[in-house]
This record gives C-alpha cells, sequence and structure tokens, in this order.
C-alpha cells in the first residue's frame, strides 16, 4: 500500500506503523457523569466497517506525523490522508 | 534463410555440457533443460505425486506440471526446478525426483495398481482406528510418500538483492501484445518498464513463428526490442517474473541473472510502484481428459510447436494431434514444413474448414485411451458410429483450447468472468485501486490481427485519457492468418480408467465426480477435496479442464460456478528473494552503545537486547565463571564506585510552553511541583491504566524537559507522545524529539562515585551534596573540556549519577573517567550487574513491567494523582483492576529461584486454585550472600515473614524462600542521599 | 454413511459409485430451536456438540457461502495449548484433548497429529517468561518440556546456531500440540451434525434479526424468514457487520492475517516450530507444502489479501531462524480475516438481546479452539449458562477490568 502523505506524497506503508480507529481522537473530558462508561466506549467498542474507514497511521521512519486515513478495508482504496493535528488544531 | 540462422546457432562454441541422472549430455546455448533432455530423446522424467506414474515433459513454460527436477550444486539440492523454464548452463547437475530407488523402478508405483482406493479424500475416511497407528504407521507412510522433491537443509547459496521501481506504465509480457503497447507507451516519453518472464523476448512470437510486415516474427521482434532500447525512457527486463499485484498499483517481481555455469545465482527482488499497468501476459493452452492421458509423450499441442520452432527439435517424428480447435493445424504445418513425415488430426469437431493431403484428419473423433508405459506408442480413436482405430505415434499434441492468463489482475480481488466465445475467463474491472488492464490474449483475444488492432487501440485510448500524445505507428501486418473456433470440449466420456486432469496431484476425472458425489460441488470445495490444482504448476494446465468437467456433471454453466481465486505468486517464487540481503548477522539492524570499542578492548561480553548490543559483564582472567564476574562488579558498586553505560535508555527532549502540562498528563504520577534543576520519577500509564513504561524526567529550564524511557519501549513511548500531542491535545505548545542517539549516557553509582566525579569536573564546578542534591539535575564542565548533563538518580540504590555527553565525545570521556577512576577503584560493569543491583534495591524494570501489572501490583497506588486528567487514570480505577491483589514483594533463600517458577503455600496442595504467584526476576545477592527474587504475590505486604514454596515443575524443582520487602538493601535510601 | 477401512474397499472393488454426500444440502425449515450462523469450524462444531452432547433436536445451520471457506479453510492448522493465563489454558487444554478423539467422535479422519510445537527463545529474558509460561500450562495440566541448545540442535539441526543475529538460546515444547488437516475439521463436523439431524444450509444469508421485547424471534435471510428460539453467532471476521444489525460495536477489529506454502517436499520439519525473535511459525504438511506465517499485516481489512511488506518480513524471519528456507520456493499466499479482539481473548457470551449468544474475538487463533469452543458455546446456548472453561470469556471484562492479555499489549488489536 502506498499512503499519500499530505506533506510529503506518496509514501509506502513500510514508513508506517498502524494505530487504530480514528476515533481514538475523541478521548472524552475528564470529570464528567459515567466517565468510567465513556472510556471504555472510546478505548475498547469498535465499529469496525466493512468499507470507508478513518483510521490513524503514525510516520515513524519519516516525519513523525499522525495522519488520518480515510480507506477502504473492503478494497484498500485510500479515498483521502488529512494531519491529525490539522483536523483538531 | 531462417533455418540456416537457426543452424548456426548450434555449433561447437555453443556447446553446453551437463548431466542429467547421473548421464552426460549436450545441449546448446538457449535451451531450456526441456528441450535439452528432448533434444537427447529423454521424455520421461519423474513421477506424478500420488501414484507414482511415470511422467514427460508436458509443456514447453511455466505451466509444466510434470518435468520437476532437482538442481544440485556443491552441497545444495534445490527441489521441484521445471525443466520447461530452466536455462541450461554448462555444469549442471539435473536429477528426476519422487521415487524409490530408481527412475525407471519406482517401489511406490506399486500405488498405481491400488488408485481405485487411494481417490479423492481416501484418506479422511479411514487410517482411524487405533489412532496410535495413525502417528506411528500410516501418517510417516504418507509424508514419506507425498511430498516432491528433497530439499537440502544447507543454508541457501542464492545471492539475492531488493530494489524500488517507479514507472508510469509497467508493461507485463513482451509478446506481439507486451511489444507493441510498450512502444505506443515509450512513445509518449512517459516511463515505461517492460518485464518478461523467458530469457528471451518475444513471448509466443518464439513459439508461432508468424509473419509480420513480411518479416520472420524474430526479425520484427528484434526491430521492436531495438526501438524500445534506443528510448531512454524505456525499461526493458529479461528474466523477470511478476510475481504479484499489490494494493496501490504495486507489484512484487523477481530478476534473476544469467547463469553461466555452476556459480551463484543472483537475484533481485523488485518492489514496482506503477500509475498504470498492462497486463500482456499472453495465454496457455489447457488439455483434453481422456484414459491414460498423463503417460510420457503427451503434450501440449503448443508446446510440440515451441520446441519445433524456437528449439528446432526434430525428435516429433508420428505425431497425433487431439483438439477441439483450430490450433493444431497450424502446428502440424510447421512439423510437415521441418520434415515430419507422419502428423494426424483427431478433432471433436463435425465441421472443419482445413484439408492438407498431408496430414490425416479424423473428424468427429475422440481419442479414447492410449497405448504405452513409460512412452507414448499410440492411441485408440473414435469416430462417431465408427470402430475404434489404433494409430501408431510417438507424440501426441493435445489441445483443448486457451486460457487468457488474467491470474495477476485478479490479485486485488477482481473476479473474472468467463467468455463463452473463447471459453476462457476474463478481466473485465479494473479497479481504482490497481489500475491494470489486460491487453491482447490476456484478454481472450487470440487472432494475431486483431490483437495488433485491439492492442493499438486500447494504449491509445488510454494515452488520450491522460492527454499524452505518441507518435503514430503503423498497425502491423499480419501475413499468416491463424484462426481459433473452438468447440466446447473438456473430457472424452469413453471407458472407465482414469482420466487425469491434473497432472501432478494425479487428480482424475473420477475424484472430481466423487467429490460431486459427496457434496464437494462448489469450486473451492473441489479444490480442497480434490487437490485439484494445488500443484507447482498452480494448475495452469488442468484448472479450468477441470472446471468444464464439474460444469457438465453438476449441469452448471461455468459462469455461475466460477473460478477460484487465484493468489500470489503468479508462479512459485525462491523465499531467498523476498529475504534479500538480511540474512544471518545482518538480519536486523545492530545498535552498538557509545562504549562497545571500549567495551570490547576490555573483554566485555556481549548481549542483544532488542537491537543492541550492551555490554553483559567484563570477566577477568582469575574468575571462574560469569557469576564471580557479576558478583566482583555488584560489591564494587556497593563498596567503591562502578561505571555503566545506560545510553540505550530512551531519552526525548520536550520544549515548549505547556511541555509541564503536557508531562503531567503523561505520567500518573503528580509532577506539578517539579522544579528547575530537579529530577523526578515518572510511571506511565497505557490509557487502559497498566503500566506502560517508567523513567524519570529531569527541568532543564522553565520550559525545557528530558525524559528517559526504558531501552525496550524507547521507541513505542516516543511515538505514544506524538499521538497524545498531535492527536489528543494539539493546542499545547509542546516539541518532541528523541535525543537518544545525539547523547551518550554512564551511570556512574557507588559510594566513591562523587569523589571520582568531582575529580573529571572542571575546578570552577561542585557536586556537593548540597550542591547537587539527590534527584538534582546541573549542566557542567568537565577538566577536559567536555560539556555535560549530570543528573543525580540512581537505579542500583548507591550514590549515584548519570552524566550525558554529545555522544561523539564519548570516548573522550570515557578516557578522562578511566583514567581518574583508578584511584576510586572503578570497575565497568554489565547488564547483568545493573539487574542485580536494581534487584537488590526493588526496582521494577522489564519482566515486572509485563503490559499485565498496575501501579496497584507494583505497591504505587501512594503516588497516583486521581485528582488529574492523565493517561490512564480513569481506567486504572476499573473494579476488577483495583480488586486484583497480586503485589510486588521480595523472596529470600539458601537456594536458586528460577524467575518464572509459581508459589505456593508449603501447607497446600499445588494446584491451579492454591497458586499465590510467579517469580518475575531473581539473582544471587553478592551483598546478602542469598538467592532473592522479585515476585508477584496474592497479598502482598502483610505475608512479610512467612515462608513458601518456589516450584519450577519444568526442572521439577522447588526450594523454600521467605516473602519479604521488595527492597533489600538500604530500606530507608540513606545511601542515595550521603 | 458410516466411514472404515472396509467401506473404502468395498467402495474400491465397487468402482467408487456408492459413496453418499458427506452433508446433505436442504432448504430451511420455518423453524428451528436453535440457529447457528456460520458454518466454519466453530458454527459447525457448536451444532455438532448441541445435537451429540446437549441433545437438541432441531439445530440448523446458515451459511453465507459455502462451509468450511472461512478461517477453518485458511489457517494454517497448528493445535497447541501453550498459553500463560490460567483464564486461558485450561479451555486450549480441554480443546486439545477434544482433538485427541476427533477421529472417533466425528467418524472422519482430520488427520490430528501430534508432532510436537516448539517455541524458541532468543534471551533470558524471553526464557523467565517462558518458564512462567511453561510451568502455568503444568499447573493447569497440560504438558511441556524446557529444552537447551543441544536439544533443539537434535531436534532441528538445520537452524542458524552459528551465525544468527539472535542466537537460539533454548525452547518451550508441548509434545502434544501439532497439526491437523484444516479443511476436513469443517467436514468432519459437518458430516457428524448431519448425520444426527442438524440441518447445514448454505448459500444462506442472515440479513436481520427479529427481536420482539428485547428477545429473538427469528432471521430474515436470503432463503426467507426463518423463526427459532435461540440463536447463536459464530461468524469470527464478520462479528462486527453481523452485530451491528442489533446496532452493537464490539470489542474487536477484523484484521488481515497472511499465511504461506511452498512447494510440496519430502519430509524435513518433524513439528511446529515458532521463532522468538521475529514473526515467523512453521510446520510442514502431509503432503509436503512447508506451512508458514507470520504477524497480522497490522490494519482494518476485509479483504482477506495481504501485503508485500509482511510477507518479506515473514521470509526475513523464517531465514533467520532457518537458513535453509532459502532454497524452497513460495507457492501460494492467501489472507483471512481475523476477528482481533481488544485483549487478544475470545469472547463466549450473552448479549444484550436475549438469546442470541455470541462467539466472537478469535484473533489469530481460533482454529485450535475449534471443538472446545464448539463445545462450550453449545453449552451456553442450551443451558443458557456459561461453561466453567470459558466463564471469563465475557463482554463485561473490557468495562470491569478483568482482561485476559496472554502478550500484556492493551487495548491495541493488532498488537496480539
Amino acid at each position: 500500500m502506498y499512503i499519500e502523505h499530505p506533506l510529503l506524497g506518496s509514501r509506502s506503508i513500510d514508513e508506517f506503523i498502524y494505530y487504530g480507529d480514528a476515533s481514538l481522537l475523541k478521548r472524552p473530558v475528564f470529570n464528567q457523569n459515567k466517565i468510567l462508561e465513556k472510556f471504555h466506549k472510546y478505548l475498547y467498542l469498535r465499529k469496525n466497517p466493512n468499507g470507508i474507514h478513518s483510521e490513524l497511521w503514525f510516520h515513524l521512519y519519516g516525519d513523525r506525523s499522525w495522519l488520518i486515513v480515510e480507506r477502504d478495508t473492503k478494497t484498500h482504496e485510500i479515498r483521502n490522508v488529512i494531519l491529525a493535528n490539522k483536523e483538531l488544531g | 534463410m531462417i533455418k540456416n540462422k537457426f543452424k548456426n546457432l548450434k555449433t561447437h562454441k555453443n556447446k553446453i555440457k551437463f548431466i542429467f541422472d547421473g548421464k552426460t549430455m549436450f545441449g546448446y546455448k538457449g535451451d531450456t533443460l526441456a528441450s535439452a533432455l528432448l533434444a537427447n530423446n529423454i521424455n520421461m522424467v519423474g513421477r506424478s505425486f500420488k501414484y507414482h506414474r511415470p511422467r514427460g515433459i508436458f509443456a514447453s513454460g511455466v505451466e509444466e506440471p510434470n518435468a520437476l527436477v532437482e538442481i544440485i550444486e556443491d552441497k545444495n539440492i534445490i527441489p521441484n526446478i521445471k525443466a520447461t523454464t530452466l536455462e541450461l548452463y554448462e555444469g549442471l547437475i539435473a536429477k528426476s525426483q519422487n521415487y524409490w530407488p530408481s527412475l525407471k523402478f519406482d517401489i511406490l508405483g506399486i500405488f498405481d495398481l491400488f488408485s481405485n482406493f487411494l481417490v479423492a479424500g481416501f484418506y479422511y475416511k479411514t487410517f482411524k482406528w487405533p489412532s496410535f497407528f495413525w502417528e506411528k504407521l500410516y501418517e510417516p507412510m504418507i509424508r514419506k510418500a507425498a511430498g516432491l522433491g528433497k530439499v537440502s537443509t544447507n543454508p541457501s547459496r542464492v545471492i539475492s538483492e531488493k530494489g524500488y521501481l517507479f514507472c508510469d506504465f509497467l508493461v507485463i509480457g513482451s509478446g506481439p501484445t507486451g511489444l507493441l503497447a510498450a512502444l505506443i507507451l515509450g512513445n509518449s516519453g512517459k516511463s515505461v518498464i517492460l518485464m518478461e518472464q523467458d530469457f528471451v523476448f518475444g513471448g509466443s512470437l518464439n513459439r508461432d513463428n508468424p509473419i509480420i510486415d513480411n518479416v520472420s516474427s524474430k526479425i520484427w521482434k528484434n526491430k521492436i526490442i531495438t526501438r524500445l532500447e534506443n528510448l531512454p525512457n524505456v525499461r526493458t527486463m529479461k528474466r523477470t517474473t511478476v510475481l504479484g499485484m499489490y494494493d496501490h498499483g504495486s507489484f512484487a517481481a523477481t530478476e534473476t541473472f544469467k547463469k553461466e555455469s555452476v556459480k551463484k545465482q543472483y537475484q533481485i527482488l523488485w518492489r514496482v510502484k506503477s500509475k498504470k499497468t498492462f497486463l500482456c501476459s499472453g495465454s496457455t493452452e489447457r488439455h483434453i481428459s481422456f484414459q491414460n492421458n498423463d503417460i510420457p509423450g503427451i503434450m501440449l499441442s503448443s508446446s510440440i510447436r515451441e520446441y519445433t520452432n524456437r528449439w528446432q527439435l526434430k525428435t516429433f517424428k508420428n505425431v497425433v494431434f487431439f483438439t477441439n480447435n483450430d490450433y493444431p493445424y497450424y502446428v502440424a504445418r510447421d512439423l510437415i514444413s521441418r520434415g515430419t513425415k507422419q502428423v494426424s488430426i483427431v478433432d471433436v469437431r463435425k465441421e472443419i474448414k482445413f484439408s492438407d493431403p498431408t496430414i490425416s484428419i479424423y473428424k468427429n473423433a475422440e481419442v479414447i485411451n492410449t497405448k504405452g508405459k513409460r512412452k507414448i506408442e499410440g492411441v485408440f480413436i473414435k469416430a462417431k458410429n465408427k470402430p475404434i482405430l489404433f494409430l501408431h505415434c510417438d507424440t501426441l499434441g493435445v489441445s483443448g483450447g486457451w486460457n487468457a492468463n488474467i491470474q495477476i489482475s485478479t490479485h486485488t480481488n477482481e473476479k473474472p468472468v468467463w467468455n463463452e466465445q473463447v471459453l476462457s475467463f476474463v478481466q473485465k474491472k479494473i479497479s481504482k485501486n490497481s489500475n491494470i488492464k489486460c491487453l491482447g490474449s490476456a484478454d481472450g483475444i487470440y487472432e494475431l490481427n486483431d490483437l495488433f488492432i485491439n492492442t493499438k487501440k486500447e494504449v491509445f485510448k488510454y494515452l488520450k485519457t491522460l492527454n499524452l500524445k505518441s507518435k503514430n505507428i503503423d498497425l502491423p501486418n499480419v501475413n499468416t492468418k491463424e484462426t481459433y473456433n473452438i468447440k466446447p470440449f473438456w473430457f472424452v466420456k469413453y471407458g472407465s480408467d482414469r482420466k487425469w486432469v491434473d497432472f501432478q496431484n494425479d487428480v482424475t476425472v473420477k475424484d472430481i465426480q466423487i467429490s460431486y458425489k459427496e457434496n464437494f460441488r462448489s469450486i473451492e470445495h473441489l479444490k480442497r477435496y480434490s487437490t485439484l490444482g494445488m500443484g507447482t504448476d498452480q494448475g495452469k494446465v488442468g484448472n479450468i479442464v477441470g472446471l468444464g468437467i464439474l460444469s457438465e456433471i453438476s449441469n452448471k454453466s461455468i459462469r455461475n460456478i466460477g473460478t477460484s481465486t487465484f493468489r500470489p505468486p503468479y508462479v512459485p517464487a525462491s523465499i531467498d528473494a523476498f529475504v534479500g540481503f538480511t540474512k544471518n548477522k545482518s538480519f536486523k539492524a545492530k545498535r552498538l552503545t557509545p562504549s562497545h570499542a571500549w567495551s570490547k578492548k576490555n573483554n566485555s561480553e556481549f548481549v542483544e537486547t532488542g537491537l543492541w548490543y550492551r555490554s553483559q559483564w567484563y570477566p577477568k582472567k582469575n574468575e571462574i565463571n560469569w557469576l564471580d564476574t557479576v558478583n566482583r562488579e555488584v560489591l564494587n558498586v556497593r563498596n567503591n564506585v562502578g561505571f555503566c553505560d545506560v545510553s540505550t535508555l530512551g531519552k526525548i527532549d520536550i520544549q515548549g510552553k505547556d511541555s509541564l502540562e503536557f508531562i503531567n498528563k503523561i505520567y500518573c504520577n503528580n509532577f506539578n511541583n517539579l522544579s528547575i534543576g530537579k529530577v523526578k520519577y515518572g510511571l506511565m500509564l497505557r490509557e487502559d491504566g497498566m503500566i506502560m513504561d517508567d523513567g524519570t524526567t529531569a527541568r532543564l529550564d522553565e520550559n525545557h524537559f528530558i525524559m528517559t524511557t526504558t531501552t525496550s519501549n524507547a521507541e513505542k513511548v516516543y511515538q505514544h507522545l506524538e499521538f497524545c500531542h498531535q492527536c489528543l491535545w494539539p493546542y499545547m505548545d509542546v516539541n518532541l524529539i528523541s535525543i537518544t542517539d545525539s547523547f551518550s549516557q554512564f551511570s556512574v553509582a557507588g559510594p566513591n562515585s562523587r569523589k571520582l566525579l568531582q575529580s573529571i569536573l572542571d575546578n570552577s564546578e561542585e557536586i556537593s551534596n548540597k550542591n547537587l542534591p539527590f534527584m538534582g539535575f546541573k549542566k557542567i564542565w568537565l577538566k577536559n573540556g567536555l560539556s555535560a548533563k549530570i543528573f543525580r538518580i540512581s537505579f542500583s540504590g548507591e550514590l549515584a549519577y548519570e552524566i550525558s555527553i554529545e555522544t561523539q565525545y564519548s570516548d573522550v570521556f570515557l578516557e578522562i573517567l578511566e583514567k581518574e577512576g583508578k584511584k576510586f577503584n572503578l570497575s565497568p560493569y554489565g547488564t547483568e550487574a545493573l539487574s542485580v543491583l536494581r534487584i537488590e534495591k526493588g526496582h521494577i524494570s522489564g519482566p515486572e513491567i509485563n503490559g499485565n501489572t498496575s501501579p496497584l501490583n507494583v505497591n504505587m497506588l501512594n503516588i497516583l494523582n486521581f485528582q488529574k486528567d492523565c493517561v490512564g487514570n480513569i481506567l486504572f480505577q476499573r473494579k476488577k483492576i483495583l480488586n486484583n491483589n497480586l503485589r510486588l514483594v521480595g523472596l529470600l533463600s539458601d537456594n536458586k529461584i528460577h524467575s518464572g517458577s509459581l508459589i505456593f503455600d508449603k501447607d497446600m496442595k499445588m494446584n491451579s486454585e492454591n497458586e499465590l504467584g510467579y517469580v518475575s526476576s531473581s539473582c544471587f545477592s553478592p551483598c546478602l550472600g542469598k538467592y532473592i527474587a522479585l515476585c508477584f504475590f496474592s497479598g502482598g505486604e502483610k505475608y512479610f515473614g512467612k515462608n513458601i514454596i518456589v516450584k519450577n515443575f519444568l526442572k521439577k524443582y522447588k526450594t523454600f524462600a521467605k516473602i519479604c520487602s521488595p527492597v533489600f538493601i538500604d530500606k530507608e535510601g540513606k545511601k542515595l542521599r550521603v | 454413511m458410516n466411514y472404515n477401512f472396509l467401506k473404502l474397499l468395498i467402495e474400491g472393488l465397487n468402482n467408487n459409485k456408492g459413496w453418499l454426500k458427506t452433508w446433505e444440502n436442504v432448504n430451511p425449515k420455518k423453524h428451528y430451536d436453535i440457529i447457528v450462523i456460520g458454518g466454519g469450524g466453530h458454527g459447525l462444531a457448536t451444532a455438532f456438540y448441541l445435537a451429540s452432547e446437549y441433545k437438541e433436536m432441531n439445530v440448523a445451520v446458515l451459511e453465507r457461502g459455502d462451509i468450511g471457506l472461512g478461517n477453518v479453510g485458511r489457517n494454517t492448522t497448528i493445535i497447541r495449548s501453550n498459553y500463560l493465563l490460567k483464564e486461558n489454558i485450561p479451555f486450549y487444554e480441554f480443546s486439545l484433548k477434544l482433538w485427541e478423539g476427533l477421529e472417533k467422535s466425528l467418524n472422519y479422519n482430520a488427520m490430528v497429529s501430534q508432532r510436537g510445537v516448539l517455541n524458541i527463545f532468543h534471551s533470558d529474558y524471553q526464557r523467565d517468561a517462558y518458564t512462567r509460561r511453561g510451568n502455568s500450562m503444568i499447573l493447569n495440566g497440560a504438558d511441556a518440556e524446557l529444552l537447551n541448545v543441544d536439544e533443539i540442535k537434535r531436534m532441528y539441526p538445520f537452524f542458524d546456531y552459528d551465525n544468527a543475529r539472535f542466537p537460539v538460546k533454548g525452547g518451550l515444547l508441548q509434545r502434544r500440540g501439532g497439526t491437523v488437516r484444516h479443511d476436513a475439521v469443517a467436514w468432519g463436523y459437518a458430516h457428524a451434525a448431519n448425520k444426527l439431524g442438524v440441518d447445514i444450509i448454505q448459500n444462506c444469508e442472515v440479513i436481520n434479526f427479529r427481536i420482539k421485547k428485547n428477545k429473538v424471534e427469528g432471521v430474515d435471510t436470503s432463503k426467507g424468514y426463518i423463526s427459532c428460539k435461540k440463536v447463536g453467532c459464530a461468524v469470527a471476521g464478520s462479528s462486527s457487520i453481523l452485530l451491528s444489525k442489533l446496532n452493537m460495536q464490539l470489542p474487536i477489529e477484523s484484521h488481515v492475517l497472511q499465511a504461506f506454502v511452498s512447494e510440496s517436499l519430502k519430509p524435513v520439519i518433524s513439528g511446529v516450530v515458532t521463532f522468538g525473535a521475529g514473526h515467523f511459525y512453521i510446520s510442514q504438511s502431509n503432503k509436503g507444502g512447508l506451512v508458514f506465517g507470520g504477524d497480522i499485516d497490522g490494519y482494518n481489512s476485509y479483504a482477506q489479501r495481504g501485503n508485500l511488506a509482511t510477507l518479506e518480513d515473514v521470509c526475513e524471519s523464517g531465514m533467520a531462524l532457518m537458513p535453509m528456507l532459502g532454497n524452497c520456493r513460495l507457492l501460494r499466499t492467501w489472507g483471512g480475516t481475523m476477528d482481533m479482539s481488544m485483549d487478544g481473548s475470545p469472547i463466549i457470551d450473552k448479549i444484550h438481546i436475549k438469546n442470541i449468544f455470541l462467539n466472537a474475538g478469535w484473533c489469530y487463533g481460533g482454529f485450535k479452539a475449534t471443538p472446545a469452543s464448539g463445545w462450550c458455546f453449545a453449552h451456553l446456548i442450551s443451558t443458557g449458562k456459561p461453561h466453567k472453561l470459558i466463564s471469563d470469556f465475557t463482554l463485561n471484562r473490557f468495562y470491569d477490568g478483568s482482561i485476559i492479555d496472554e502478550k500484556g499489549q492493551g487495548a491495541q488489536p493488532n498488537l496480539h
């Protein structure tokens, strides 16, 4: 697979480390009600779709940026790639 | 004229000597082993997989199911090499395989007599009882009889490399389609790579010898290749097999280099990335199944043509063809023009347009059986409503039609569809992901003229979509037209003897019938139950025949049955190629510590620690064993001073105005009170509340920190920090960089450490207890002009410091340290002593941070800060984690304690319910003169003083030990603070 | 039909005309007491044990495609019980014992072959970890031996002992571990279950569940509506998709694991070996192919195919352990969808809707668990209570913290 890095162009996945669903960005806010339930859902439950999946890749052997990659888990086709901190920042 | 040219090749100069089954023979340059064997009148070259039937050369390329040989070089045996693709070289030693004791007389040939009992799935139905017999008798027998070649257990001798190739267009195959496509694409100016698996370009042109543009195909081919090779943007590669297509237009291909003699084989694995790929891989002929259709001398009609035209063989003197299409008629013409006297064609079709007085044609007829055992002697044929006829022959050419070689186009899940006109699967889908297009006969276009027209049209059409221009080229003019006109015909119904479908795996029509009867009816079930297409030929000639038969038996169209999935590699591929140079010691990168050379000089033994080689200990001549050495190193730290290279610890530089807040979110203990010039122990949790790592963090300045991690988690922690920074709290002003390799770090530990360090510092520097107290940090100058950072931290429990130097000055530092150290009895210590020192002090390390331990388990509940938002804080508070009662304790014993032992109460039975914990780390403590261990124990502190059993079932060993505090020395920490 | 040597003999003389279907093809009835979704190894085994052990007489297995073509049809055939944690060992040990008697219980020879599973270690740290594992195995009723380098040399003289980047320092051997002819497991269970009256329905995809008052009433399928009292879901990598029909999210990600086989060779590797300094394990099939594999590719995927980098990585590790591997050629590669759970251990449990049961999260270790999983799942479905061997395999454990994490990697499926 090749990931179209927003800054560095097309890079082989050999350079990346996979983490998981991009929902991991949405860490629950501290000091809320039902915080345990929220963290349980955040860390353990996954949509795991057979289709478009928004996911986190780390460019370990590269510029060390975290990317959000929109990829089809059925065909491996990649739709979109952005820097994770751009999404939030 | 063409003839003469070939003749010239067969001169003495081009002669090649080789040995087959112990006999010396000769071939010529350009030969494959198969063509040379046939020229030497050798046809039987092996035995089949299951019935050990005699088998001969059947094909002329990668589709070969029978002619597999072992190549012997030096002490190495490489098995299962296809004789049909092996380029002959001087001194080649080859051997036929899968028999005992000899090819001609194979005792296991007896299986052939019992074939009726060895049908598809027979082993599932018997050998069940007694089960002992299965493992001791039946199974070893089956294993021995199965298998093809023997493999040598010596290391592989191939020299392999890996490389990347990038191109705009990849053309796979250099037959008529590939050559034309590559030329048009090359003329567009974009980068083109043309890959050909054979050792000559030309593909089917070498076999069919058509006349194109009024010249022989060879001349035409060479003209195109010259033009291609003159284009700077085109790379042509022979002996390069595309093995598979992966995501996003990436391909794996292996290039092998010509072997001139018995020297090492060189090969390269190319990882190709192409924007658009044209699969011009041609097509492969298939056979027709009938009784005893597997004996030597029966070949594909296309192979007879290739041996005749490409290799000029004259061994086919009396040839019968059996066909359902026009192709063998052209083969027959070629044979006759080259001097074959007797040619007959048995054709299943009623209407045939050919009439040739030199060929005997039997219309509406079938070959129903063959005669011969190790070589065909003749065939029995039957025409409708006519008596059975016997025809003598030395060769039977079979043609059941052609399969488009679409395999690679399906590797990223695009299913091919059955085309009823050409009776082949073709690829109609082009996914965005792979962007591959089949062209020419790989797209089911078998007629050469149509193929050229279509290729030109398709390639230009594609270039247009990219707004690219290419020079117009004249369509090649094909002077010799060859038609196809296939009629579906898969197997001859006549007779109840075995009719082979898959030669290598001995799958017959009957096996397919039985499979069907037993409900293995989908193609995947059939494949798995009958082993159809599972051989090294990957079913290239037999699979579709099997599918055709299944279709007839089940009365279901092939379109509805579908094909089984093609998987990479396209042809069997050297495993060595995928490894390249990363073998033996080069399997993984080596990381050497800054003191490596120094340690080597000082007699250190090294140990692999992840990618690092670390000093394990430094033996001296008088020491009897490693324990002796380690005890000395430990005691020297406790009594004098020692030093250890701890540069392998991960070091992360953290800067920015939110750094402290960030660090406070990363560690579960409180960091808000860390002042400048101070260091603090930090415990890092995963989000699930388990310990991820521990280390120290120093505050160099208001907004500047250095964090250390354990050696093994350096990368993981860095990645985690980047995740937290970029993904969780991107609004924070934090900058992270790993400085592990930029700074070396040395631990200097022991009562003399301050005196020693003071003596190497610049005179203006002072590190008294007041000036640099425990957990203090300073930037200092050494007296040799080096700048350093000094941290007063201790892993050993002694007065100790860690000194950080820019890595390139490590030698200078070691030099001065060693020189001054003599006065203070300084000696180096390795990882083993490091480990003893930390166990004596009860510090946790890798074995305690095993991913399943929480702060509670390591008695650190008291340092946790539940009021703050930090990673792991919430999920740590889950019920079952808080209820877990394992606690880190110490064990003391007069006898050895093995790490990994289990703990039991001495009054209770040793069973699963009564297990009380396990030993995580253990050692001999030279300070206490006893064996000590760290252990996770159910209950913890309240059992201090209790005697328990430490059991190692694996070594059938047990000992008693006393539970105590995990801190064995200086519990109050006085020594740290002196 | 009963299979035995005599039958084979008679059929051989009879030109093999009398063989019957291994399992019958039937259309679904209107109602079943129990529907098992998924005709893979676990689903078929569940159905068999429902009929044989729990005397459930009205059971159907619904399979979307053809039976036995999920992971049971594409794994690397290893059976073992060499686990570390006490929540796991007894379950896998029970499974191993069921494997040992499988031919007899199924009247089908799945070629269970106890050739030994050897885990190589390369450092003191790994030795200690394997020591703990071995001790735990023995304590919980499994067999384990710690071998030194010389003992390994005698078994496998062709490993790299002299020139390795990570030298072999020893190994943990489970002699009772081994391999099984994987496809035959599916066929054997189908055959035996069918003989006990279980309907095996192929090409029948479950489209939806019908729920009333938080209780299942039936399922809509591609072959129409089928009512039922209970449903067991055993669909491995497709679990998230199936359960999403009930608006459930599972602690599971589907990943791709590749497997590889070499050309057929005369016997050379006697047992199963795993490499400790990289991702690689290998055995040799009865047909002679070297069957090997490594780690999952590492990202979510339902594509059932892998990437080149993983193949290279596995081959590199393979040759690091046994340099002779370079003399062999790779014949086929393939991939399967793994239901990677968040702690690397399976889930066999009820869900929030009554009478629907879940069997999932097997990661890449489901094959060896097939018999025990089937048995315990049958127990759960039939009795409504968890079998004691699976009482820890709950869905709730991620919430209450009773995680079963063999590798200690935390909530990251691709690290398990």
